[in-house]
């Protein structure tokens, strides 16, 4: 079935396997999620596509209970530290308690699915699971 | 003589619904207020800088057509919630400059029933995939990827600091909402003014693990403003205006640097600091001279944060330093002691310049039941997410002397 990543830096390669690519400095080495005109870091104006890490650590989390009308809820929220670039995304794949979601845990990208559109095209988003059941710390 | 500026009159309106006043009334009440506390008149004001967020643009224009319109620059200011202690800071930069001798500064938001502050709701998806924005996202982010609600963002905020440091769980960021809840009750001017028990925090309706409703501000409605005047102009005036004028020793505002992952959770840390260093080598003073402080406890995992970024305490001791007890209005480092944004509310626009009232009713020795005793010297700070951070340290005329 035809898919398309939720976001620019999310690439699915053929196995549905997913990536993360960010917009490295050629300068400093700052990394971006979104286009950039020049680095916020070091102010140069070239930048080069870098795969981003794909197992990290939770750095911080929050589980949302109320958010915007249309959003799901609960869910949990955080930043992941892949090897040195803070990446922002659910934590997916989990129970959205303090009981099985710690700060320090290891997590791992996976995709999520977000829905299909009319012409039958699944939009697929990204999330980090738990790896080893999330008690490493 | 020095450059110095000083506020010559200061007022708030009282914070929570005002059903039956608009923003205009709200400024309005809010500078008459000030300029009556000053001994002065809009004649003698030679600048005005206005923030409202939620409302008309030109605000400053609106609100002189109900206190007078006399011909001077106006500067409609907008820096998130930092609004106030910008609008504050133009005033105070207009007569360093030299353009004139007294200033107005006013902040004014009404937010009552206005739930949650996060994004639009959802849009209606199209019926095929389409590329928006700057990410190329073909859908809404918030909720697939990651939170932009408030209390979530800084809910990981304050989760971050206990990762780096350990011992910032659920009951300690409760706790700091039942000090601050059990200051409002000293405060008529507080949206709200009841004492909640750790329990009934914890137990309170939850919005972003761990902030439940009771550690969030509240939304409601309020202005504050502010009168500031040279020392040249001051030292020209009535005996009892001086004494009751509180000298601005710093003014500081910083926008946050680049930082690793400041473009993915916000930064709240770093511009504070830097502000906070900034503000105590202008002020000529340190953390351990301060009587009190009002700091921009949004949620209370914010709270926590700012008292090592604001050298409250020793680096990476926030935890320790809030459970000796410093915090609390009878501790050493008193904080927040109208109630701060969890009970006195949040009426974003007026927010830092009603800090820095708080501060100087204090070292004016006004502040009633409340009143920190022997108060000399006072330290406001506001986070505008984005960011904008002011850093405002007061000092009594009697200190000064």
């Amino acid at each position: 079935m035809p898919s398309i990543p939720l976001v620019d830096y999310l690439t699915l390669d053929g196995s549905g396997e997913p990536r993360l690519i960010a917009n490295e400095c050629v300068s400093c080495g700052a990394r971006y999620f979104d286009r950039r005109n020049a680095c916020a870091a070091c102010f140069t104006r070239e930048f080069r596509p870098v795969e981003v890490a794909r197992e990290g650590v939770l750095r911080a989390f929050t589980i949302v209970h109320f958010a915007a009308e249309g959003v799901p809820v609960p869910f949990v929220a955080g930043v992941v530290d892949c090897d040195g670039t803070s990446v922002r995304g659910n934590v997916v794949n989990v129970a959205p308690d303090p009981e099985h979601v710690v700060v320090g845990m290891k997590v791992r990208l996976t995709t999520v699915p977000v829905g299909t559109d009319s012409e039958g095209i699944d939009a697929v988003g990204f999330g980090f699971e738990p790896v080893d059941g999330g008690t490493a710390r | 003589m020095s450059d110095d500026v000083w506020i010559l009159g200061i007022h708030m309106t009282n914070f929570g619904k005002h059903r039956d006043k608009d923003t205009l009334d709200l400024g309005s009440e809010a500078v008459l207020g000030a300029l009556q506390d000053a001994g002065a008149e809009m004649r003698d004001i030679g600048v005005l800088a206005a923030g409202n967020l939620i409302g008309n643009p030109g605000y400053g224009q609106l609100l002189q057509k109900q206190i007078g319109q006399t011909g001077i620059p106006v500067y409609n200011v907008s820096n998130a919630c930092a609004t106030g202690a910008t609008a504050l800071r133009v005033a105070i930069m207009a007569i360093k400059a030299g353009e004139t001798d007294m200033g107005l500064a006013v902040g004014v938001e009404k937010l009552s029933g206005a739930g949650l502050l996060t994004g639009s709701a959802a849009k209606k998806e199209g019926a095929t995939w389409e590329r928006e924005g700057r990410f190329g996202a073909v859908a809404d982010l918030d909720g697939r990827v990651g939170t932009e609600t408030m209390p979530g963002v800084f809910a990981q905020i304050g989760m971050e600091y206990g990762h780096r440091y350990g011992g910032a769980d659920f009951p300690l960021f409760a706790g700091i909402a039942e000090k601050n809840h059990a200051h409002s009750t000293l405060n008529p001017k507080a949206a709200y003014q009841k004492r909640f028990t750790l329990d009934q925090i914890m137990n309170d309706v939850m919005i972003a693990y761990p902030n439940t409703r009771s550690m969030c501000s509240a939304n409601c409605d309020g202005a504050a403003a502010a009168v500031v005047v040279s020392e040249a102009k001051l030292r020209t005036l009535a005996p009892e205006q001086q004494r009751r004028a509180v000298k601005i020793s710093a003014s500081v505002l910083t926008s946050d640097p680049w930082q690793e992952a400041c473009q993915v959770l916000p930064d709240i840390n770093t511009l504070t600091r830097q502000a906070a260093q900034k503000a105590y080598e202008q002020a000529g003073i340190g953390p351990e001279d301060l009587d009190l402080v009002e700091l921009h406890d949004c949620f209370a995992t914010a709270e926590l944060v700012h008292y090592d970024n604001l050298g409250l305490c020793e680096p990476g001791n926030a935890v320790d330093f809030f459970k000796s007890g410093a915090t609390w209005r009878d501790g050493r480092m008193p904080v927040n002691v109208s109630g701060g944004l969890e009970s006195k509310g949040h009426p974003v626009s007026a927010t830092g310049i009603a800090n820095v009232w708080e501060i100087a009713t204090h070292l004016r020795g006004e502040a009633g039941p409340r009143q920190i005793e022997g108060a000399r010297v006072g330290l406001a700070h506001v986070i505008g997410l984005g960011s904008a951070c002011g850093v405002h340290i007061l000092e009594s005329s009697a200190k000064v002397a």
